[in-house]
């Protein structure tokens, strides 16, 4: 159950300076558990104590929001891209 | 001369240097840029910004770069527009327009972002400009890029309108449109800056493009003659513009500039893509993403990056949010052409739509001073009119076909 993470910028520190990485795991939350297990550190800098993203922190999978399929939940399977994005970009309005 | 001192995040307070970033790596908050107001002070009076020039760089010292401006000289300084007519027939008896519509060089206020992130790409030395766009910012690079003899590469959800695409191409600017919405769009660039190294004006010089729209609100405090309205009507995207205007009025009274700041600042979105009005309307500091569906394009950002701080200004300053459906918003767009003879693109049209509504409501009262924001012009989104007017009908040159046309359609 391998699916590749993108990395962002501010954290590649924890991922020996990779931008993207292999993470196990068949939900988001579970992925996340994982990849703290492989780079110890980089839970907290996603997810509040609760386990859910952080306010300025926008999961994807496969290019959908999280928030428009389960959350933390969401199912992933092998093959599945999974982005960690900071929340705040664009717009001006 | 600086008077920017360096960023600073929004969120934990941590310090940056003045650098290509815009998210604290930390708390993932924005960066701002963090002025030195006491230095600002020493030169900035009303007389220094009245000896200014008729654009926004009267408001330089509060502009964060570093030298002098490098494009979009003139910019800004768009008419405060007393709107008499418009205001009888929304009974407002003081109703102002701040009005965009006309801003140069592409009738957009987004040339004032610009005109500042461009300015700080060439400092920081960048030789492409990039952006994730509803239109009226791909406009604006595209045609300050031009300006400033750079390349642009810009990116679009598909399905615009022809203007804004059109209005990008002229310039010369490589455009790719994306199949999704602005949200996708704004995702995708989030990764592409990762990898390319260009200003992306709105996400790596986000904090420096962001306080161009300040001049914004600086213009309407010192036309309506060094004072703040009693409420301001702003159009919500990404929620960026109705902080900078709050900014904007605080920094001036923190500097003496105006006595004091009462104003209620109000957040105005289409009913279709309205995840600010609606967490504000539920009492909640949470936005929950939508899918945008609405013809107000240039507004439709389903995830706005500061609609916290759009939900949190509103709430600050006694406000309140409001959205209308597709129909109101062109019926805004015809009052607004029909009573001040000035065309707004479809985000205005949410503006004066949701104006009425707030009146309706008891939330803006008719003896109270009102500027509605006016951001975007009516030539850019014709296709929102579609449908909407009969068309001419054709007469052949003569008099008599003249007369007998005329008499027939015009009620007397």
């Amino acid at each position: 159950m391998a699916v590749k993470v993108r990395i962002p910028t501010p954290l590649m520190k924890l991922t020996n300076n990779q931008a993207e990485v292999e993470a196990e795991g068949v939900t988001i939350e579970e992925m996340f558990n994982n990849l703290e297990s492989q780079f110890g550190g980089i839970k907290e800098r996603i997810c509040e104590e609760n386990g859910s993203p952080r306010r300025f922190i926008n999961i994807y999978v496969n290019e959908e929001d999280i928030r428009f399929l389960d959350g933390e939940k969401t199912a992933i399977k092998d093959g599945d891209e999974v982005s960690i994005i900071p929340a705040i970009a664009g717009g001006t309005h | 001369m600086s008077f920017v001192k360096g960023l600073r995040c929004k969120e934990c307070g941590k310090g940056y240097e003045k650098l290509p970033v815009h998210v604290c790596e930390y708390c993932f908050g924005p960066l701002e840029v963090d002025y030195d107001y006491e230095a600002i002070q020493k030169v900035v009076s009303r007389k220094s910004i009245q000896d200014g020039p008729p654009s926004m760089w009267r408001y330089r010292p509060f502009m964060p770069i570093d030298g002098d401006p490098k494009v979009g000289l003139n910019t800004g300084y768009t008419p405060l527009i007393r709107a008499k007519n418009l205001g009888k027939a929304l009974g407002l008896k003081e109703l102002y327009i701040k009005n965009d519509s006309v801003n140069h060089p592409t009738f957009s206020f987004k040339d004032r972002v610009v005109a500042v992130a461009v300015t700080k790409a060439i400092e920081m030395g960048f030789d492409t400009l990039s952006c994730a766009s509803t239109g009226n910012l791909a406009n604006s690079v595209a045609a300050h890029a031009a300006e400033a003899g750079l390349k642009s590469c810009i990116f679009i959800p598909d399905g615009l309108e022809s203007g804004k695409i059109l209005g990008t191409l002229i310039y010369g600017s490589k455009l790719i449109a994306v199949n999704g919405s602005y949200d996708d769009v704004n995702r995708l660039c989030s990764e592409v800056a990762a990898t390319h190294n260009w200003a992306f004006v709105n996400i790596n010089i986000r904090p420096y493009y962001g306080d161009g729209s300040k001049s914004y609100g600086y213009e309407i405090a010192e036309q309506l003659g060094w004072k703040t309205p009693d409420n301001v009507v702003v159009p919500v995207a990404g929620s960026s513009l109705i902080t900078k205007i709050w900014r904007a009025f605080n920094e001036f009274k923190d500097l003496g500039l105006i006595d004091k700041v009462t104003s209620k600042i109000f957040a105005a979105q289409a009913t279709g893509c309205s995840p600010v009005t609606t967490a504000i309307k539920n009492g909640s500091e949470m936005i929950t993403p939508v899918k945008p569906n609405t013809i107000a394009k240039s507004i439709a950002i389903g995830n706005p990056a500061d609609g916290y701080y759009g939900i949190k200004t509103t709430k600050i300053s006694g406000g309140w949010g409001e959205d209308i459906n597709d129909e109101e918003v062109v019926e805004g767009m015809r009052l607004l052409a029909e009573t001040e003879g000035v065309f707004t693109e479809t985000a205005g049209g949410v503006t004066v739509g949701v104006t009425k509504k707030l009146i309706e409501q008891g939330r803006i009262k008719p003896d109270e001073s009102t500027v509605i924001c006016i951001t975007g012009n009516g030539l850019k989104t014709l296709e929102a009119l579609e449908g909407q007017f009969e068309m001419p009908t054709v007469i052949q040159p003569n008099l008599k076909e003249f007369e007998e046309h005329y008499s027939s359609h015009v009620a007397v």
